[in-house]
């Protein structure tokens, strides 16, 4: 089915399944221990084996001798698999460090071997066995200094920067100027289910149950990376314990099983350890970011730029911290550059929102900062420089842009007005309280999606697709779906997801999967209600579908009676022209916090955090509410307590476990709000949705850091926002 | 729960038979980790959910693999394996544990409840049903460990076992939001369904005063 204008009314449009906040239908699984993750799958192969992946203890150079043989005489073990057994293995496109292969190491953790065993006991313990030499190289690993040889990334004309207008003129110009420099640090995705991978092969052909959040890539990049047919792969991924951007591509866990199993004879399983993942995997790069803003004397901006610099692998991407800034505010003069330092850290890549979530903790606090600096309340500031064209393309307009409207909305729902604009000016026995707003932005990404649907004589719906479900609540909406559709209840319809066998859909990611993925499974229904109307005799543009009848004038007929000879299969996919060329399709928050910081101890408390969303048709509010509400606490993390701490002379991050790297806990985070506008998207899909699951994140961060400041009068800008930073600096108690 | 060493070394349990002799039905008997290992081996007999088992294990076997890998109870999870983050939570003679951190054997003639002890898909716990109504997970991998520490939380204020934010030691204890996600704080949810999960616990507690 092609997308090339505006949906029109459609089945989905009678809501009776769709936009319902039902409970989800995989959460009885759950909730009882019975979903299988891939470590789990006990059911599937057996005689599985168990592995045991170690990493480079360098973070630059080669392996130059690896003495397994102690490891390979050790109780139970069954293969070793050396990085020296083989040349270095392919990429895929979206891997910039090797996997596995070669005496090459750029990273530390990456592996350089795995023990297979009878038992995990048994692996682990010869794992340690193996003794490894290595030649080091010269290296950098410190951002701060790596910025002064940094390379300009190029902008979309191949120039420096993205400009529009003459923004140093204009910012010279302005009446009120900011000119201040952020920081993030690298940030780790902390899924709860450690990379996992059980492998078997059957002759050339591999069958890998994984925990990955796009099976196309994951199969593509396999067959890749091992030099196999991709008809000769299959992957299965039914329940993913979180991703959050760390289990996009083929990781090392997948790569190791498989040549494990391959050397073993054997189906082999293996988890990363906790300890391994955050130097082994990817994470969300640091950033340095200087943004400068320009206003008349009305508070309009006139001119504002953001540059931003972050590190990588050689080859690797840069985080797109300013991507955020080209489309969320107006202003006619306007400058936007990135810098990328070459790193010898692990991978820098996609983490929830990669770009804007970082480049808003940065952007927002400098809103709140220019606000300040304007005697104007950050609410109106924002509203006062809100735009409904691309700011850099003013004849391109936003499909939906109801910005305003968040934050009106949120403004009175949270009682802004109580808001003291003099920081440091509220108390509550020894805690200094205030107020914080951010504005959320993140885009709207349209991408193909297919699915199958099968129809049984028992009126049953089976959705096929190899979409994931990575917490998002996918199985939910895309039963939801069908059974709009299909006109039967949701307990009529099965979702079956994470198997390669099945259609590609768009995947998860991107916040990209819910509006696509039901839309692929809107597409294939449409052809089925087709099917089920020509089998019945009935036309099939007057055919409805309802009570789990298809009927038309005075004919009703059971929708199961459609599938007596034989279940009826239809396939198809949603594919987009050029509507989100024509219009920016976005996505709109505004987010809220209170803080109370302890004037004796500096510690940081979240007393109340609100989120007014505005993302087109939201399928599911119980499950849509969750993801918004989650991405805030993720965010709560971004602004008080996440950070990887970089070791510049041994290159590695050093907090890499769950101790060491401080996630929200139960205790920091308040009963949280998320509210979304009552509206529909057209030109999103003909689910008229859009994406949630990374828009809660965005803002939330400076929305906190603002709060902060203006509970203390101290601005950080320097995430996270640890008493530390602000402990020496707090008002006199006394 | 104390681990009796003694108990372990006796080799009553040994006489039982090689391994894996629990009245357990295995789903997939080809799977489960019987192979006699070359590590010396130790017997160790345990209650799961209401049925004995006598297992024989590589001393080093965590009770949280003993489970999984052994018992094939894979509903309690390893997020961490290092007692960091509550996935592998389960319920000891009445307490919860970090599974992970305590060895098997040292558990013999423990009662150990799972989340499959608690409830089945037909047949929920309420903890479970409160759980699904109030939307208190999003990818599931914690919240087997969440429930299983939140079941054990609701016992723990009703027994009146202090926690760091109890103010009175001498007050009657309430089922508090403070209390409650201070006492659920081991229990990491990166998903971010605190708040949810929180409102499924007080659904509970104000269900058992």
């Amino acid at each position: 089915m092609k997308f090339d204008r505006a949906a029109g009314q459609n089945p989905i449009d009678q809501l009776h399944v769709v936009g319902h906040p039902l409970d989800r239908i995989d959460g009885r699984f759950k909730t009882t221990g019975t979903a299988p993750y891939a470590y789990e799958r006990h059911d599937v192969v057996p005689h599985q084996a168990y592995g045991y992946i170690i990493g480079s203890a360098v973070a630059k150079g080669r392996v130059t001798r690896m003495d397994v043989a102690r490891a390979k005489a050790a109780p139970g073990v069954l293969a070793i698999v050396t990085t020296l057994d083989m040349p270095a293995l392919k990429n895929g496109p979206r891997n910039t460090a090797k996997l596995f292969g070669g005496p090459e190491i750029s990273h530390y953790h990456q592996a350089t071997a795995i023990v297979v065993a009878e038992t995990f006991e048994q692996a682990r313990a010869a794992a340690v066995q193996i003794e490894t030499d290595y030649g080091h190289d010269e290296s950098q690993f410190d951002l701060k200094q790596a910025q002064h040889g940094a390379r300009s990334v190029p902008a979309a004309d191949g120039s420096r920067a993205d400009r529009v207008g003459d923004f140093e003129k204009a910012f010279s110009a302005s009446a009120t100027r900011l000119d201040e420099t952020y920081t993030t640090p690298d940030q780790t995705h902390a899924m709860m289910e450690p990379h996992a991978t059980l492998a078997a092969w059957e002759g050339e052909k591999l069958t890998l149950w994984t925990s990955n959040q796009m099976i196309a890539w994951n199969r593509r990049d396999i067959a890749t990376t091992l030099g196999l047919s991709e008809d000769n792969v299959r992957v299965d991924s039914p329940y993913i314990g979180g991703g959050f951007g760390g289990k996009l591509f083929l990781r090392s866990d997948a790569v190791l099983a498989a040549l494990g199993a391959k050397a073993a004879g054997r189906p082999v399983k293996v988890a990363l350890t906790r300890p391994f993942i955050m130097n082994n995997t990817t994470h969300r790069s640091a950033t340095i970011q200087r943004i400068r803003i320009g206003t008349d004397r009305d508070g309009r901006i006139m001119a504002i730029a953001h540059e931003s610099t972050s590190g990588n692998l050689p080859h690797g991407r840069p985080e797109a911290a300013i991507d955020q800034t080209k489309l969320l505010y107006a202003g006619p003069n306007r400058l936007t550059a990135m810098r990328l330092a070459v790193l010898d850290l692990p991978e820098g890549n996609a983490m929830r929102a990669p770009g804007e979530a970082s480049g808003l903790m940065a952007l927002e606090i400098a809103m709140d900062e220019m606000a300040e600096r304007l005697r104007m309340d950050p609410v109106r500031f924002r509203i006062l420089n809100d735009t409904q064209v691309d700011p850099e393309k003013p004849g391109r307009p936003f499909s939906q842009r109801h910005l305003v409207e968040c934050l009106e909305h949120g403004a009175e729902k949270f009682g802004w007005s109580h808001r003291k604009a003099r920081p440091a000016s509220v108390r509550e026995g020894e805690w200094l309280i205030g107020m914080g707003v951010a504005a959320g932005f993140r885009n709207n990404l349209l991408t193909k999606s297919a699915a199958r649907v099968r129809l049984d004589s028992q009126g049953i719906v089976t959705v096929e697709t190899d979409m994931t479900d990575i917490g998002t609540g996918t199985y939910t909406i895309l039963a939801q779906t069908a059974a709009e559709m299909m006109g039967v209840s949701i307990d009529q319809v099965r979702v079956i997801l994470g198997d390669s066998d099945f259609p590609v859909s768009a995947g998860s990611g991107g916040q990209w999967g819910a509006n696509n993925s039901a839309a692929g499974v809107y597409a294939a229904c449409v052809k089925l209600r087709e099917s089920v109307a020509e089998k019945m005799g009935l036309p099939p543009a007057e055919a409805q579908f309802s009570g789990g009848n298809i009927h038309a004038g005075n004919s009703i007929f059971p929708l199961g009676q459609a599938a007596h000879e034989g279940e009826l299969v239809a396939e198809d996919a949603i594919e987009y022209a050029d509507v989100d060329k024509r219009y920016q399709q976005s996505t709109f928050a505004s987010h809220f916090v209170e803080v109370g910081v302890n004037g004796f101890t500096g510690e940081v408390r979240i007393r109340r955090m609100l989120a007014v969303c505005s993302a087109g048709r939201i399928l599911n509010p119980k499950t849509a509410r969750n993801q918004v509400i989650g991405a805030m606490t993720m965010g709560a993390g971004a602004a008080l307590m996440e950070e990887l701490a970089v070791d510049t002379g041994r290159g590695f991050f050093v907090n890499h476990d769950l101790a060491g790297y401080e996630v929200p806990v139960h205790a920091d985070i308040p009963h949280q709000e998320a509210i979304f506008l009552d509206e529909v998207d057209p030109l999103s899909s003909p689910m008229k949705a859009k994406g949630v699951g990374e828009l809660g994140l965005c803002g939330v961060a400076a929305a906190i850091a603002n709060a902060v400041y203006n509970a203390t009068a101290v601005r950080i800008r320097d995430y996270p926002v640890t008493l530390d930073k602000h402990l020496a600096h707090l008002p006199r108690m006394s | 729960m104390p681990p009796s060493m003694t108990l372990i070394f006796s080799r009553r349990a040994v006489l039982a038979g090689s391994a894996a002799i629990g009245v357990f039905p295995d789903p997939s008997p080809a799977n489960a980790r019987t192979e006699e290992s070359p590590t010396q081996s130790l017997d160790v007999t345990f209650e799961v959910n209401g049925r004995t088992h006598t297992l024989h294990l590589d001393p080093r076997t965590t009770l949280l693999d003993a489970l999984r890998e052994h018992l094939l109870l894979a509903g309690t999870k390893k997020g961490c394996d290092h007692g960091q983050c509550g996935a592998c939570t389960v319920i000891v003679d009445g307490r919860r544990i970090n599974s992970c951190l305590s060895l098997a054997v040292m558990h013999e003639g423990d009662r150990i409840t799972t989340i499959e002890g608690l409830g089945d898909p037909d047949h929920l716990h309420p903890m479970q049903a409160a759980f699904i109504q109030h939307d208190g997970y999003q990818c599931g991998y914690c919240t087997p460990g969440q429930i299983c520490s939140a079941v054990a939380v609701l016992d723990e204020i009703r027994s009146g076992i202090p926690s760091h934010v109890t103010k009175d030691l001498l007050a009657p204890m309430e089922h508090s939001g403070l209390e409650m996600r201070e006492r659920m704080s081991g229990n990491i949810c990166r998903c971010g369904a605190y708040s949810n999960i929180a409102e499924a616990m007080a659904e509970v507690a104000g269900a058992q005063p």
